[in-house]
């Protein structure tokens, strides 16, 4: 029976927030924002793909068409004389001319680059490192490397850290994608901790202001009625993250296909690059784009695991949170009033967001050990140290007091909201809620 | 007896609020708690309610000691009653009768009735905001009684309605009378205590100072003044009575302790020629004046 009272309640407090325009426009605007993030660099990198052909008189003789190949480039050998040419490349349908004199090897400056409109850097700089490139590997001939060598020395480091285990297990992460992820995995906490723990203390607010409260409270007992607030609001918290992980995974599936056909023709452009002789640097730059880090991350982690832990770290977080929230909205009769009291509520996550930028940057010192240990601190910073790896005894600890923390501060809060919800017309001093602590019944 | 309260007190930091209260409920009745602002109704009302508990002393409801399973069986209006703002009327009421532990189809087809009943019929899709204050007190009573409780407390419930609405009110309490449900009832306005209580308990100070069945109260405070009309010249003095005022061919008078109304008449009537003759029954406003300012005497 009393469950069934507590389900009603968790249920009123789901569906009254999940049909409220405000809940689906936040749901719909995160994932649009993520899939733009994602998506408008591409969409840049495909804008400029467009093929510019440019017109090149050799006159040194060394460049072979293998030589320059690159896939925003299209090269015309031509012959005449330089004056006439670079007067005439531009109604010939060519985007830019080059020349490169006889003696490049021993003078590389005399290459010389002519555009119609003002030249892009990006075209210059790829034609600049074709060019550079054979004078390089000629240069290395003339003084005895074999292309083999030279081919050899374009190692590309791409620096991978290995996270090595006490048990010896070694898993591959890349600290840069790992940063990312617990920097978003914060991010998002911080966020959703304030904002749904706020709405926790407003809602409470409102039955007391709305004086509905009495009534209530004469069919369910004061505790029941905050805990399905509680839950309640925490359910909505969790349909929004869903929302979120599941439309911005359907969005960048839409925008991928709607750009799948030129991916693809960039992808086999790159792959045809990498397999031809000419290692291109250029190239290879694209590929490391943040989202392929964090992919790389979320490959080398334990996904499953992370985001068990989320879930756990920002349930339990938020319901310490939100009950010392709810606890503070019982005791006033406005939200202006409230002011007076979120502030303390408020600096525990302001100060483990604050601590969690430590905490990225070094996870296994001291300090991110503690904020990752602390009941207040923890939800944030153990999300932020997850993604480096924890020892699973930390995180057992940190879970284990986490739960006690919340177990105490909801004992603390029941204990206001049931005096403070019936208070009226009564200026509430930290005093007055320490006394609220000892009343009977 | 629906309800019996033996020796409640209940203490605050500051203050005594109930001092070994006894009351006794009895069933299918309408009973009246008065007493002036601040004397202990709203914290006896709250413990009957189960919202808080008392320190000391026994409350037996339907022949048991109240326990939690008992709210489902009482109804509450308080005087300072609201709804969800955002919520619309029918869900509402819906949510609120299910709290009282009814089935979701059982309250939507008693809510219909009361709809009807009340002349609220396409009121189910408004949201609360949109009422006036008439409409969602119609709403908060509909509340209170949906489950049809055994026990209905109303704490002023007339406060705010106009004199429509209340005169509706009044009916429907009686109506709910009659079908078994006692009602407790706590007001300051004697007038609706002299029309609609069958019981009335005074409580000041946080005491019971004064309880009992209504006109059994009454004559417990009769001064045994008597009004008469009449046609000639009353003398200034009467065998037996005093005179207290005298107004064109009406009068006020006092009898003695130990006369009979058969023998004042026949004093009156060997003066004047009688055409009326009646008792004064004392208001329970003067009743709870000169109480409340006895008690207040003593403290």
């Amino acid at each position: 029976m009393h469950m069934n009272k507590i389900l009603l309640i968790i249920q009123r407090e789901y569906i009254t927030r999940v049909l409220k325009k405000s809940f689906w426009i936040s749901s719909l605007l995160a994932p649009v924002l993520i899939t733009a993030i994602y998506a408008i660099p591409i969409w840049l990198a495909m804008k400029d793909k467009e093929v510019k052909r440019v017109e090149i008189l050799d006159l040194s003789g060394l460049w072979k068409k293998s030589d320059l190949v690159d896939k925003e480039l299209e090269f015309v050998f031509t012959s005449g004389k330089e004056q006439e040419l670079k007067m005439a490349f531009a109604s010939k349908g060519f985007d830019a001319f080059v020349s490169i004199p006889e003696d490049v090897l021993a003078n590389p400056k005399g290459v010389h680059i002519y555009s119609a409109k003002n030249i892009g850097m990006s075209l210059k700089e790829s034609v600049e490192k074709l060019i550079q490139n054979k004078v390089r590997q000629e240069l290395l001939l003339k003084a005895g490397i074999s292309s083999q060598i030279y081919e050899s020395t374009q190692v590309d480091i791409d620096s991978k850290t290995i996270t090595v285990s006490t048990d010896g297990k070694e898993t591959s992460s890349s600290s840069g994608g790992a940063m990312i992820l617990a920097g978003i995995m914060g991010m998002v906490l911080y966020f959703t901790l304030l904002l749904y723990g706020s709405q926790v203390m407003n809602g409470v607010i409102e039955e007391k202001s709305s004086r509905i409260i009495e009534v209530i409270i004469s069919s369910v007992k004061p505790y029941q009625l905050l805990l399905g607030k509680i839950i309640g609001v925490g359910l909505v918290g969790l349909t929004q993250f869903l929302l979120w992980i599941v439309l911005t995974i359907g969005l960048t599936q839409v925008t991928s296909k709607f750009y799948g056909e030129k991916v693809k023709n960039n992808i086999t452009q790159i792959k045809k690059i990498d397999s031809g002789k000419q290692s291109t640097l250029s190239s290879k730059s694209e590929e490391e784009s943040p989202m392929s880090e964090v992919t790389k991350v979320l490959e080398s982690t334990n996904i499953p695991m992370i985001i068990a832990a989320f879930l756990f770290y920002f349930f339990v977080g938020y319901m310490l949170y939100s009950s010392l929230f709810a606890a503070i909205g019982s005791a006033v009769e406005s939200a202006t009033e409230a002011q007076q009291f979120t502030f303390i509520v408020m600096i525990p996550i302001i100060l483990s967001f604050l601590m969690a930028q430590y905490t990225i940057q070094d996870p296994d010192s001291n300090i991110a050990f503690w904020a990752s240990m602390i009941p207040f601190t923890s939800p944030i910073n153990m999300m932020v140290r997850l993604p480096y790896g924890v020892p699973v005894w930390e995180l057992i600890l940190s879970m284990t007091l986490l739960v006690l923390g919340f177990l105490g501060c909801s004992w603390v809060s029941a204990r206001i909201y049931r005096v403070g919800i019936l208070m009226y017309g009564k200026k509430v001093t930290w005093k007055e809620l320490g006394k609220w602590l000892f009343y009977k019944g | 007896m629906i309800l019996s309260i033996r020796q409640v007190v209940k203490k605050y930091s500051d203050h005594l609020a109930l001092d070994h209260i006894d009351l006794e409920i009895p069933r299918a009745k309408i009973f009246g708690l008065l007493g002036p602002n601040g004397a202990g109704k709203t914290s006896l009302i709250r413990i009957i309610n189960q919202i808080t508990a008392p320190d000391s002393g026994q409350i037996i409801f339907d022949g048991e000691p109240l326990s939690p399973k008992h709210v489902d069986q009482i109804g509450y209006l308080p005087e300072e009653r609201g709804l969800y703002k955002k919520m619309k009327v029918g869900e509402q009421l819906l949510y609120l009768a299910q709290l009282k532990g009814m089935s979701k189809p059982e309250a939507i087809s008693k809510l219909k009735d009361w709809f009807i009943r009340l002349d609220i019929k396409d009121w189910w899709n408004k949201p609360v905001d949109d009422l006036s204050k008439g409409m969602q007190q119609k709403t908060q009573f509909i509340a209170t009684v949906v489950h049809e409780p055994k026990l209905l407390i109303l704490d002023e419930p007339f406060s705010g309605f106009d004199p429509i609405n209340a005169n509706m009110l009044k009916d429907e309490i009686l109506a709910i009378k009659e079908r078994g449900t006692t009602i407790l009832f706590s007001t300051h306005r004697m007038e609706t205590v002299e029309e609609l209580c069958d019981e009335i308990a005074l409580i000041n100070h946080s005491r019971v100072v004064l309880a009992g069945e209504k006109t059994e109260v009454q004559n417990r405070y009769k001064q045994n003044v008597f009004k008469i009309r009449y046609l000639g010249d009353l003398p200034a003095y009467l065998k037996g009575m005093e005179v207290l005022s005298v107004n064109s061919q009406s009068a006020t008078l006092k009898m003695d302790v130990g006369i009979s109304s058969n023998k004042a008449i026949s004093e009156i009537i060997s003066h004047v020629d009688l055409l009326e003759f009646q008792e004064i029954i004392p208001s329970f406003n003067d009743i709870f004046i000169q109480v409340v300012k006895e008690t207040n005497a003593h403290e």
